[in-house]
């Protein structure tokens, strides 16, 4: 059973109908106390919306210390979008405030882009080889995104992406905790196929 | 590099499918989630459903198609049609829409771009503008399916609504839409050079070259609906000849169903 995170922060109903197309079975998860939260073998953390309010909604519902324990005992977890930038350091975003500290680096505005959000198909470029997922495509490879902060490419950094001329973490590893700043489960059958690799690569 | 997207936009009437010319002749065509995972097959970027029975802001019940959709759909999709208010649009979000679309109500109560924008965030509001030509380099705002004047100046409403948040436009000339001869380039230029934000341009495409025209006039997106629904233009060779010409595309790996 994988727990998906609801914490308030955008429509979560999208990834658990990716992973149904995988056969995976989910269940949403309101707060820790859920009873499902002690049989589950992966967490997602999605999330559409503002660092601050998300962060403060995850401190509030108990997830922040959940999470951090979750992570410590490096059992899986994935963050998608908000959620993945949550999970690093800290955020520019509506002042300064603090993450889950998984990921290095400070999420901050994309600067150089002709327009923002930066919305639409956008292509990875795979710093790290990602174990499964690296089989040639004859046309471009692409991911649907929507966000106007990004991550620094840094340690943690498995793939990267351009827009104009701001470059950002497009995927990061780090342990059992994969994040994507883009959307997998609206990248058509491209998303469900690195789903479906990022759930062997995390032994789910 | 961010490619630009191809569009199918389906016309939606209680609940199925319709294919029309110009709203007139309306026929049968299909169930909205089967039709939904054929385009998303052939290399749809995205899918903007319109519900022209404008059933989503009177009759609530009639919205389970919606989520239907989004059961079968793993790229994003746009509902639009009535909707008159936050909660409308809220409830379409959580049926698993990833935007809606806003047009007459949101000329009527601009405010409601900012309601929506501020609840679900700018990402999941496009303002969906009908533009009528009035002169070399002006259009006006028309509303009720492109009907009625609005007594507004494109320009201005499209700027306004980037203020208010509104995170797309949906862009729709009525004097090319239904003609099949070719977008309104130098409206789509105007639009494009005025907001912060993508433009997907609408109403006219006809064949391959028109949607070239869109892009090099700085759309962002192109959405058509007659020319997919009675196969004129088929969307893997459109992209496939886009691509060559240098319009940078998403084209899937073929086989890409195996194994899902």
């Amino acid at each position: 059973m994988i727990g998906l995170i609801d914490y308030g922060a955008g429509n979560i109903g999208n990834v658990g109908r990716a992973l149904k197309r995988l056969g995976r079975e989910s269940v949403v998860l309101d707060s820790p106390d859920d009873p499902c939260s002690g049989v589950l073998e992966a967490l997602f953390l999605p999330g559409v919306g503002s660092f601050p309010s998300a962060m403060a909604s995850l401190v509030s519902r108990g997830w922040s210390s959940f999470i951090s324990e979750w992570v410590r005992m490096d059992r899986p977890l994935v963050g998608i979008c908000l959620g993945m930038q949550i999970l690093c350091e800290g955020s520019t975003e509506g002042g300064r405030s603090e993450g889950l500290g998984v990921f290095q680096g400070i999420v901050d505005k994309l600067s150089g882009t002709r327009k923002l959000p930066h919305v639409g198909w956008n292509i990875l470029e795979w710093v790290v080889p990602f174990p499964g997922d690296m089989e040639p495509t004859p046309g471009l490879d692409c991911f649907y995104f929507v966000h106007s902060y990004g991550i620094p490419p840094a340690r943690d950094t498995v793939a990267t992406t351009t827009v104009d001329n701001a470059c950002f973490t497009s995927v990061a590893k780090r342990g059992r905790t994969i994040g994507f700043q883009f959307h997998p489960e609206r990248s058509g059958f491209r998303g469900l196929r690195l789903l479906s690799h990022t759930m062997e690569e995390l032994g789910v | 590099m961010l490619t630009r997207r191809i569009i199918p936009c389906l016309d939606v009437k209680d609940g199925r499918v319709v294919k029309g010319i110009r709203f007139r002749e309306l026929r049968d065509a299909g169930d909205p989630a089967t039709m939904a995972a054929e385009y998303m097959s052939e290399g749809a970027d995205e899918l903007v459903f319109l519900d022209i029975g404008a059933s989503l802001g009177s009759r609530s019940t009639m919205l389970e198609w919606v989520s239907s959709v989004a059961d079968m759909l793993f790229i994003p999709f746009t509902v639009g049609g009535g909707i008159v208010d936050e909660s409308q649009a809220r409830r379409i979000i959580s049926l698993g829409a990833d935007k809606v679309s806003l047009n007459t109500a949101a000329v009527r109560d601009p405010d409601l771009i900012r309601r929506c924008s501020s609840l679900l965030g700018s990402q999941a509001v496009v303002l969906a503008v009908d533009a009528l030509r009035t002169g070399r380099g002006h259009w006006e705002v028309m509303v009720r399916a492109g009907t009625e004047p609005a007594g507004i100046d494109l320009l201005s409403w499209v700027r306004k609504a980037c203020s208010l948040g509104c995170g797309e436009i949906l862009l729709t000339s009525i004097d090319s839409d239904g003609t099949l001869e070719g977008y309104d380039t130098e409206c789509i230029e105007a639009v494009a050079a005025s907001v912060p934000v993508p433009v997907i341009a609408s109403g006219g495409a006809g064949r391959n070259e028109h949607f070239l025209e869109a892009f090099r006039s700085g759309a962002d997106a192109a959405l058509a609906a007659s020319v997919f629904h009675f196969g004129t233009v088929r969307i893997c060779e459109l992209k496939a000849e886009l691509s060559s010409r240098g319009i940078p595309m998403r084209i899937e790996a073929g086989g890409a169903m195996n194994g899902l």
